[in-house]
């Protein structure tokens, strides 16, 4: 009884709910900013390393790994508090979105990649035969190939970056995560992190099923 | 054929190595408007590598030269020209699995071409009926046999209305009941005056079907002429060698 009031106390949860649901927003929206910006930075960096003259597939490779190697809350905290030392001031969102994004973006350049990559060459081969320009080879030959085999790990890094989004927190962003700390402080009672994690899982399992789905769907496909 | 017109391919010194390993030595070749060539060889004497250099799917040593209808063959802008000029039929299809059969063969003239959808379409059932497969046009390349999938191969270079068409040993990776198909589909191409280089091991349609023979070893052109001097009256001992081990195998 004691311990459901503690951590299951439906006043406290109730009284939290509002509050929570502003956070979820305000997740939501951090996600889904980053998901697109590091979709759109991904496909960019993954086509232009396959086009561009030596010294940009360099930089790009080296992009790549940098922000593969960064733990993102380093990464988070130096966009937050070390860049306004050079007189870039970020908003804690856009703090966030850019934090998120930089890294989701070598992650998904490295999706691309590897789906660029499975198309067989005969296909490039073809595309050019037939004088196909490079912008049509990719736009109507390749990706719509390579899409069958990025979207598993393309979903599985939305997941990443939907996870991610709760360390928004300590810059002072009112996520979800922010806000279940302080309805917590504000009740002297655990409840609202609890709900929060339910929020997140309530988010996220559905995109895990997914994967899953996705994942056993396109191996069946495979001969 | 041979025309005293100038010719629609010519290549000039011919050089193409990877790394230090020199595949083709300085290869000169003329190929007549309505020409049709067939190249012959042992594997790996560099047929696939000559062919892939007309379109220049293969970079080439630039001290060599060659031209498409006049048109130089080298990476820019003039490089799109000669490859809407220049069909080309693998031995793996290379069909676009994604696309169907239809727009295997429409995709090419409406984004190169710029040919309205419709008409693209209406010409691409005119080449599915010619090569014999209009019944297949909404499936998709994995649904069709392999000498389907090589005719409808065929009929995507032929949408672009090439100047010249190279194969590379298109019955190759084709099971033996469907070779004749193909080749039935290419004899009858040759009958309309459409230049044809050809990489085969079909000794028997190049004699059939060829204008002139080429027989290429260790990455030089060895010996060329007509098909009955080449197969009847080879000079060269290492073409008799070759066709010695082939015809009697
Ligand atoms: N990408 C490559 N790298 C190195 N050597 C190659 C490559 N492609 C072909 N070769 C070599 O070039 C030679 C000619 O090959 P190819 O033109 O395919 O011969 P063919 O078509 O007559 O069988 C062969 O010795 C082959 O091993
Ligand atoms: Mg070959």
């Amino acid at each position: 009884m004691n311990l459901i009031n503690t951590f299951f106390n439906i006043p406290v949860f109730l009284n939290s709910l509002p509050q929570l649901l502003w956070g979820l927003v305000v997740t939501i929206q951090i996600g889904i900013t980053s998901i697109l910006c590091g979709l759109v930075g991904g496909l960019f960096l993954a086509v232009a390393r396959l086009y561009a003259p030596s010294a940009f597939t360099l930089l790009i490779r080296v992009y790549i790994d940098i922000f593969r190697s960064i733990p993102l809350l380093v990464l988070l905290i130096v966009v937050y508090y070390a860049l306004p030392f050079v007189g870039i001031r970020l908003s804690p969102f856009l703090s966030a979105v850019t934090a998120l994004s930089l890294v989701s973006a070598a992650y998904t350049a490295e999706i691309f990649r590897a789906g660029i990559e499975a198309v067989p060459h005969g296909q490039f081969e073809a595309s050019a035969a037939l004088g196909l320009s490079n912008r049509n080879t990719m736009v109507d030959i390749i990706l719509p190939q390579a899409i069958r085999i990025v979207i598993p790990p393309l979903t599985n890094n939305c997941i990443n970056v939907m996870k991610d989004t709760a360390l928004a927190s300590v810059v002072a962003m009112p996520d979800l995560l922010k806000q279940a700390t302080q309805a917590q402080a504000l009740n002297a009672n655990p409840t609202p992190l609890i709900g929060a994690a339910l929020i997140y899982i309530a988010l996220l399992w559905p995109m895990v099923a997914v994967v899953t789905r996705l994942e056993r769907h396109f191996n069946r496909g495979k001969r | 054929m041979e025309k005293t017109t100038s010719p629609l391919i010519s290549i000039r010194g011919l050089t193409k190595a990877y790394g230090t390993f020199t595949v083709l030595h300085g290869i000169d070749l003329d190929v007549a408007e309505g020409e049709v060539v067939c190249v012959i060889g042992p594997s790996g004497s560099g047929k696939s590598t000559l062919i892939r250099c007309i379109n220049h799917l293969e970079a080439f040593q630039p001290d060599s030269s060659i031209t498409v209808d006049g048109i130089r063959v080298a990476p820019g802008p003039a490089l799109a020209k000669v490859r809407a000029e220049v069909g080309m039929v693998f031995q793996s299809f290379n069909l676009f699995p994604h696309m169907t059969v239809l727009r295997n063969v429409m995709i090419a003239p409406i984004r190169v071409r710029k040919t309205p959808e419709a008409d693209a379409e209406r010409k691409a059932r005119e080449l599915l009926a010619r090569v014999g497969i209009s019944e297949q046009a909404e499936k998709f390349p994995g649904q069709l046999s392999g000498g389907q999938q090589q005719r409808v191969a065929i009929a995507r270079a032929l949408a672009m209305e090439p100047r010249v068409l190279l194969f590379d040993e298109p019955t190759s990776a084709l099971d033996p009941e469907m070779v004749g198909e193909v080749l039935d589909v290419m004899r009858k191409l040759a009958g309309t005056g459409v230049t044809m280089v050809i990489v085969t091991h079909e000794m028997g349609f190049a004699r059939q079907v060829a204008d002139r023979v080429i027989f290429m070893d260790g990455g030089r052109l060895v010996e060329s002429g007509k098909p009955s001097d080449i197969f009847d009256n080879p000079k060269e001992a290492r073409t008799r060698g070759f066709l010695r081990a082939v015809l009697n195998h």
